[in-house]
């Protein structure tokens, strides 16, 4: 690493409350997984946007390239039969 | 590939760092949202001035918590400026080589109490103005930074119209010295949403990427309609003699700020350019051996979990 290195890059998930998902909300710099959280919650938390953080090295996350958007996906698009609303039923049951 | 940009930008979908983009629009969002970036630390300069003359304890609070808020913005937009390739180092190597630039406001001293006041209400108004458009900006990222960046800002602006309120309604050297702050802070506000139209020779692209949405005179006029009435309601003056309202296009008219003077502050002769940059290398290289030290007890901690295992 660089002698006047900012640290490697870190991805933050938030959590708003328990129970609920990690969405994530943005990145920051950071020398060890502890500062990376430490960080994260002076950066991202400071008006109890959550209650709980995740921190995960960018270099750890793989990603779909945009590029193939439509190979990739495509094999759900005909698959109507994996949606409620494609099943007929009697109209007598009104909840299902 | 350009087809596929274009077509992106026709649909109003957001171009994300993965994306192929051309050179020139990656050029100009870097050189854009580093210039932002730059100017949200720098920022703090002239309002950490007055954290330890702050006239009472929540006053004192509040500025805290303001010029902390903008640390953090300074954070979204450097990151959002690396995923265009760019390192963080080289972010600010440029900016204390004097090779980036910031905003020019940056450049004006603080000289009272009341100028917190009128960065906050003005300058932070001002800057909200052109943030609230870049929500809906073309490059994801920086969008996003935007978009909580606008839930942010939204208190810092209230407390600099707080201040100046206090002031308007108190001594009469009170409102002088309120009076005095927006005689100071209007021009060079009014500057910060960059030069005229006809001028500007990077909006055009920005409007074609949809980089920005409005223009730097439609912003500007925007500014003005919501200012006037606030400091009218206060009892203060705008310092402007050709201020009118102008009943057909349902807003005022106003002088056009000196642009020699923003010129000459652009490029470094403002009252304050070495001063703020000074400080920023100063606070960089006091940094080094926190830097250094933080490098070292990662590698430690690295070698001793690793002669655990
Ligand atoms: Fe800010
Ligand atoms: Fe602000």
């Amino acid at each position: 690493m660089n002698k006047d290195s900012q640290g490697a890059l870190w991805e933050v998930f938030v959590q708003k409350k328990p129970g609920q998902p990690y969405v994530h909300c943005g990145n920051l710099h950071a020398f060890d997984a502890e500062m990376a959280l430490q960080n994260a919650r002076d950066v991202y938390t400071r008006r109890n946007e959550g209650t709980a953080l995740w921190v995960v090295p960018s270099a750890s996350i793989v990603a779909s390239s945009p590029e193939d958007i439509g190979p990739f996906f495509e094999p759900a698009n005909d698959k109507v039969f994996r949606h409620p609303t494609f099943y007929k039923l009697p109209k007598e049951i009104k909840h299902m | 590939m350009d087809a596929n940009f274009e077509a992106k930008l026709a649909r109003n979908e957001n171009i994300e760092p993965k994306d192929w983009m051309p050179d020139i629009y990656r050029k100009h969002l870097i050189r854009q949202v580093s210039q932002h970036a730059h100017s949200e630390i720098i920022g703090m300069l002239p309002e950490g001035n007055w954290i330890t003359r702050a006239p009472s304890l929540r006053a004192k609070m509040v500025l805290i918590a303001k010029v902390q808020d903008e640390g953090g913005h300074g954070l979204y937009l450097y990151t959002a400026a690396e995923s265009l390739n760019i390192s963080r180092e080289e972010l600010l190597e440029q900016l204390h080589t004097g090779k980036a630039k910031y905003s020019s406001i940056f450049n004006y001293p603080t000289l009272t109490w009341a100028d917190i006041g009128a960065i906050g209400w003005l300058v932070d108004g001002a800057a909200i103005m052109n943030q609230v458009m870049l929500q809906r900006t073309s490059y994801g990222p920086y969008a996003r930074a935007m978009v909580r960046i606008c839930k942010e800002e939204s208190f810092h602006q209230r407390q600099g119209y707080e201040i100046t309120c206090k002031l308007a309604a108190g001594t009469k050297e009170q409102k002088e010295m309120a009076q005095d702050a927006l005689n100071r802070f209007w021009w060079p506000t009014l500057m910060m949403f960059g030069p005229p139209d006809a001028a500007s020779s990077n909006s055009e692209n920005a409007i074609k990427w949809k980089i920005k949405r409005e223009s730097n005179d439609q912003l500007r006029q925007r500014f003005v309609n919501q200012t006037v009435p606030q400091a009218e309601l206060i009892g203060l003056t705008i310092p402007d003699k050709n201020l009118e309202w102008n009943e057909a296009k349902k807003g005022y008219d106003f002088s056009d700020p000196d642009w020699k003077e923003f010129n000459n502050v652009i490029h470094g002769n403002g009252p304050c350019n070495r001063e703020r940059l000074g400080a920023r290398v100063k606070a960089h290289e006091n940094g080094r051996w926190v830097r250094e030290a933080a490098i070292a007890y990662a590698e430690k901690r690295k070698q001793k979990a690793a002669a655990y295992q």
